[in-house]
């Protein structure tokens, strides 16, 4: 039998189901799509576990515990193991399990899409990343351009790139040093950047003050910039991306400046991931990036919600 | 108390000392930073709407809110008068407090009063009214030229379209949500 609602009339009662039913679709073509840009660009398709002992510690990412350890909030830390075990060109599509975010734009399962590339940096990444969405086009039949919420997304090269630092000249009140003295910086990233922004083609905002770097690497510029960028189209957050800090040193004082801000908001604290620690004296010179299938999804059906690309959002379970 | 994480559309909280519906709700979380809750809000007292953003850490009182069954007695100008059904207790609301609500006040209605710290801010009308037609344009048969439907006024002064086939001294039951003609009554 051909997939799909085939049997409508059997089905009864869930009318939401039956509204969602374009969007499911393009989320299958979507991954497909995906699955056959990695593979025939020699990438291997790799899964980890989704049950692990120890998350990364990171100051706002919530694991949800699980057995005796934790659902995975991102694959990151197995796909490094893969990358400092030789693996040089990975990607994953899974499920991921994050405390407390939920909203428009969030569910606290969601699937994320990784990839990691040895010996590349960020802007090998960038580049790669527009033509993954653009192959994810064509094959969705949308061609060169989508509509999103009523306004023209055009998909053509190059795509915007935008510093962490213009942005904050161009569109907020205060300069990016004011905002991260005073902690608001998420607050003029919401209210006055992501709302500015050109919507017209998707956006890199790339560079970010060290103090955001995350798990990146901070190039020897002056001042001292963290490579690491985010992808915006349509006004969402798509993606995030870094070159992958590579010094064992500077990874264990990150693990430790994280862990010390959950103790400090209160939060729980995680083990430390050793196995992790161990191999990452092997890890290569790399870039990864983390997307959001859901959103990607969210701007090719055009669908203003996260709940209308899922088939079950955790309120109808 | 409520935790920034609590915070929904329809939940009332407390700002400087006065009582806030929320009326529409965002959750933002940027670049792996800080989750921000992004509200709009509205003053239960004087309708005023504002909007904030709020912090994880962030807390909040819930307002004194107390819903009371009162009656409906007659009003004063501006002002209307209410009598608890259960302690014969009189309050009065202002007219701003009572908006739309003129539309289907009539003697003796039962209704929910609000209260914040004990002071009348509002009214809630039960969903279904009966109320009497005070005026309408005879109906005659055949005739095609009205259409579907007429205006009729009601004992309260309010006006809305209903059937062509009501008449002047009938009962209608309206849906006070929709302000809309639900019945006839029959008596």
């Amino acid at each position: 039998m051909s997939p799909g609602l085939k049997n409508r009339n059997y089905i009864v009662g869930n009318q939401r189901l039956d509204v969602r039913e374009s969007s499911l679709r393009m989320r299958s073509v979507i991954i497909q799509a995906v699955r056959s840009f990695f593979i025939s660009h020699g990438y291997l398709e790799i899964e980890t576990p989704n049950l692990i002992p120890a998350p990364a510690p990171e100051t706002h990412v919530d694991a949800v515990r699980a057995a005796n350890g934790f659902l995975h909030p991102s694959p990151e830390l197995c796909m490094k193991r893969l990358l400092s075990a030789g693996y040089s060109a990975i990607f994953q599509i899974c499920k991921c399990y994050r405390e407390g975010e939920r909203g428009r734009h969030h569910l606290p399962e969601f699937t994320l899409l990784e990839w990691y590339r040895a010996s590349a940096d960020y802007m090998d990444i960038m580049v790669e990343c527009e033509e993954m969405i653009r192959h994810v086009a064509a094959d969705t039949g949308c061609g060169d351009r989508i509509v999103y919420m009523g306004r023209e997304i055009d998909l053509k090269g190059p795509w915007q790139r935008m510093t962490v630092n213009e942005a904050f000249e161009r569109y907020s009140p205060i300069s990016l040093e004011d905002a991260l003295d005073e902690d608001c910086y998420e607050e003029i990233m919401v209210l006055h950047i992501e709302p500015g922004i050109d919507i017209s083609r998707p956006l890199f905002l790339y560079d970010y003050p060290p103090s955001l770097a995350a798990f990146s690497r901070i190039k020897r510029s002056n001042p001292p910039l963290a490579e690491r960028f985010e992808l915006y189209m349509g006004g969402l957050e798509l993606a995030n991306a870094f070159s992958e800090l590579t010094d064992v040193d500077e990874q264990g004082r990150r693990f430790e400046k994280e862990s010390e801000r959950r103790r400090h908001l209160g939060k729980p604290e995680y083990p430390l991931p050793e196995r992790f620690i161990r191999e990452f004296r092997n890890m290569p010179d790399s870039a990864g990036i983390a997307l959001g299938i859901d959103r990607l999804v969210m701007l090719f059906a055009d669908k203003d919600s996260i709940d209308d690309v899922v088939s079950f959002t955790p309120e109808e379970i | 108390m409520y935790t920034a994480g609590e915070l929904k559309k329809g939940l009332k909280i407390q700002i400087d000392g006065e009582p806030y519906i929320i009326i529409d709700f965002q959750f933002a979380k940027p670049g792996k930073g800080q989750a921000l809750y992004r509200c709009k809000l509205k003053n239960m007292i004087n309708d005023t709407i504002i909007d904030r953003t709020y912090r994880s850490g962030d807390v909040f009182e819930a307002p004194n809110l107390e819903e009371r069954k009162m009656q409906y007695l007659y009003n004063q100008e501006d002002e209307f008068y209410f009598m608890d059904v259960n302690n014969y207790e009189q309050s009065l609301l202002k007219r701003e407090h009572v908006g739309d609500a003129t539309n289907y006040l009539i003697d003796n209605l039962e209704v929910y009063i609000l209260f914040f710290e004990g002071r009348p801010i509002g009214i809630r009308l039960p969903n279904f009214v009966n109320l009497t037609v005070a005026r309408a344009d005879p109906w005659v048969k055949g005739d095609s030229a009205t259409g579907d439907n007429k205006p009729v006024t009601l004992e309260t002064g309010y006006t809305l379209r209903v059937p062509p086939f009501i008449e002047e001294g009938e009962k209608l039951t309206i849906d006070t949500r929709t302000g809309e003609y639900v019945t006839r009554v029959k008596e």
